[in-house]
């Protein structure tokens, strides 16, 4: 009975000792919440965002600021219902005190509230809806790609330096189509002629490309995100008003929609923050790793996804993997201490950028590929119309 | 508002009807002839899309080969599925008919997505179409210009089979009688799967067409089954004429409704207002269009001649 005594005792007292020594030396890794559009046509942007992001903590080991991380990967399959119940298990069975990513604008709208009522940090690398850039803001929230009207605003401005006197405007009769052509109308000093809504699941645009046509505008905007933008851009081309009417757009003609369109999308300008061709060395570097490893060229959403990367890896740094300290980590991710693939970046008073927006013309880049090519800037240290709506 | 506008909007009009029709014929004889209520056609044109887009990547861009892929690979597989799956369900009720069908439609948007990936994929219209003709003093695409001629070309054959032909006078009597097309000893079940297979073909032809324009992609064939079924029950249930007419109605209401219905709108509301409403309405027009036809003659516009 004492050697049955003496041998439980030794057990007991070596798993504690392990216990203990294990718990010394590895420190709990950050757990933070990786949610975007991961299915469907959808699907390739939020996948960009996955991609983009990992390449940053896979470079350096699985961590960052040095601090080991573990990225939880889900998919809202673009249903805000989904993404609400993702979030609740994200925030209450993971504990996680990261969540990023977001690709769309509704799901945004679902989530955001959840997620920074319980004092978990929302670093938004896409959607950027206008009412939590304005009176729906929390200190929680870091929007580190745009606010949604910037890239119509920057088409606006383009129109009237070009001169256009009358314009159609085109989109899918939903909010986001809606808020497009409003942001478009904002800065275009010209003439709005007509505005064509298309129901969001119509694929053909014959009916409205041949009131187009008939109207004969000096310049067209649209609106057509994902597969939509694909029909648009092939079906004007076959229409033959690729040459003839000059083709502006916002998130029509991007990294997740050029492998479709190819040469019928030559020509056409568009509107946003960031472009492949950029110079600076952060872009070279994330361009030339972001190709080799995934043989595609980096679309905006996984340009904005690397910057929420090293956003967070700038702020862990600073904090030295301290979460605890939530005022202490909002300061750090204020600070916005690092290079961004973009250029300028920093942060405005609602914690949306305040950078540079610029345009790009589709065209064959140095290897020959159909690929974005930055043209001009007419908007320097642009920030969002709703700022001085936020009381934070 | 010109003259020229307005031709070119009825020509587009016409090229959806004709896409309608190639779908709507398949479905309307399935239905009138045994009497099956077939929601698996969608999908067979989502196929045949697929298979196109298949058959032209894999052939260095042929239009040809896509064609030769499409259209026997999806007689095929109706063919296929018609004796695996739906065969047993003839003499069951509607609903269970529905259910099934509904259920082979979530398979195939599945199985295109396993194979296939949630992207879309996209097949180019054959260079010698890819110009544009003038109509009326605007550039009217040559593709969707050989789409009408094909679909009209198609319904000439149909009707020539339908009407002047043995077989056509067995899919006929089928639709108006079919217990006593059986009862006089005609092999009703290979007739079942003569019409079944014929309309997987027309579908696996429709979705050959629109490949090239509109993106191919898991569901596209839901929003098309709505359509074709507002076709054949404005048409008439079982008669290719209704068919015919019908989708040609259905598609000119509808491309003449989203052309013109915002611009009249605006002549007597309030410029906001009628951008609202505008769209609302013309997407709701076709549907008015079945409703009315139910309300005021529910066996269809071209119903079947009975007797």
């Amino acid at each position: 009975m004492l050697r049955n005594f003496i041998r439980t005792a030794a057990a007991a007292a070596a798993l504690a000792t392990t216990a203990l020594l294990a718990q010394a030396q590895a420190p709990a890794p950050i757990k933070i919440g990786f949610m975007a559009e991961l299915s469907g046509p959808q699907g390739a942007l939020g996948q960009d965002q996955y991609d983009a992001f990992m390449l940053v903590v896979e470079r350096n080991g699985g961590r960052l600021g040095g601090v080991p991380v573990q990225v939880i990967r889900e998919d809202s399959q673009l249903k805000p219902d989904v993404a609400t119940q993702i979030v609740q298990k994200l925030i209450e069975k993971d504990n996680v005190s990261i969540i990023t990513g977001i690709t769309f604008s509704n799901v945004m709208m679902a989530v955001h509230k959840p997620i920074t009522e319980k004092g978990v940090f929302l670093i938004g690398s896409n959607a950027g809806p206008a009412p939590i850039a304005g009176a729906q803001c929390s200190p929680f929230q870091f929007i580190v790609s745009w606010q949604n009207d910037n890239q119509a605003e920057v088409v606006g401005r383009y129109a009237t330096d070009k001169g256009y006197k009358r314009v159609i405007g085109m989109a899918p009769n939903y909010q986001a189509g809606k808020d497009f052509v409003a942001g478009f109308k904002r800065m275009y000093k010209g003439e709005v002629i007509d505005e064509i809504y298309t129901p969001l699941n119509q694929p053909d645009f014959s009916a409205e490309l041949a009131q187009v046509a008939a109207k004969n505008p000096d310049a067209i905007y649209v609106f057509y995100p994902g597969g939509l933008g694909v029909n648009f851009i092939r079906q004007y081309q076959q229409a033959g008003l690729l040459g003839k009417i000059p083709l502006l757009s916002s998130s029509t003609t991007d990294g997740s929609t050029l492998p479709a369109q190819q040469a019928a999308a030559l020509g056409v300008i568009s509107g946003t923050f960031w472009g492949p061709d950029f110079n600076n060395p952060a872009n070279r570097q994330f361009v030339d790793e972001f190709e080799k490893k995934f043989n595609r060229i980096p679309s905006q959403y996984a340009a904005q996804s690397y910057d929420a990367a090293q956003l967070l890896d700038s702020a862990i740094a600073k904090v030295r993997g301290n979460m605890a300290d939530k005022n202490a980590f909002r300061a750090a991710l204020k600070a916005a201490d690092f290079k961004s693939v973009r250029g300028n970046f920093r942060f405005n008073t609602n914690h949306f950028p305040i950078q540079d927006q610029h345009i790009f013309e589709v065209a064959r880049d140095a290897k020959g590929r159909v690929s974005l090519k930055t043209i001009a800037t007419p908007l320097k240290d642009h920030g969002d119309a709703y700022a001085s709506l936020c009381k934070m | 508002m010109t003259t020229g506008l307005f031709l070119t909007q009825l020509l587009n009009g016409v090229q959806l009807g004709v896409l309608l029709f190639l779908l709507a014929s398949g479905l309307t004889l399935v239905f009138g002839i045994m009497n099956f209520v077939n929601l698996t056609h969608g999908s067979l044109y989502m196929m045949g899309a697929y298979f196109a887009a298949a058959g032209y990547n894999a052939f260095d861009s042929s239009f040809l080969a896509a064609a030769l892929v499409a259209i026997p690979g999806t007689m095929l597989l109706g063919f296929v599925v018609e004796r695996l799956a739906l065969a047993t369900l003839y003499t069951r009720d509607h609903l269970d008919q529905v259910l099934a069908t509904f259920g082979l439609i979530l398979f195939f948007n599945e199985v295109v997505r396993a194979i296939w990936g949630p992207a879309s994929v996209y097949m180019n219209v054959p260079q010698a179409l890819s110009g544009t003709v003038s109509l009326f003093g605007l550039p009217y695409p040559a593709y969707r210009f050989a789409i009408i001629t094909v679909g009209l070309l198609v319904g000439l054959a149909l009707y020539l089979v339908i009407h002047r032909t043995r077989v056509g006078m067995l899919i006929r009597a089928g639709a108006s009688n079919p217990q006593m097309v059986s009862a006089l000893g005609v092999d009703i079940k290979g007739l079942n799967s003569l019409v079944f297979a014929l309309g997987a073909g027309l579908a696996g032809l429709a979705g050959l067409m629109a490949g090239p324009i509109v993106s191919v992609q898991s569901g596209m064939g839901e929003p098309i089954l709505i359509l074709t079924l507002v076709v054949i029950v404005t048409g008439g249930i079982g008669s290719i004429r209704g068919a015919f007419y019908g989708a040609l109605i259905v598609g000119i209401v509808d491309t003449i409704g989203r052309a013109f219905l915002p611009m009249l709108l605006r002549e007597f509301l309030e410029r906001s207002v009628a951008q609202a409403m505008g769209p609302a309405i013309a997407s709701m027009l076709i549907y008015l269009l079945m409703a009315a036809v139910l309300a005021l003659r529910p066996q269809g516009l071209f119903p079947v001649r009975h007797g």
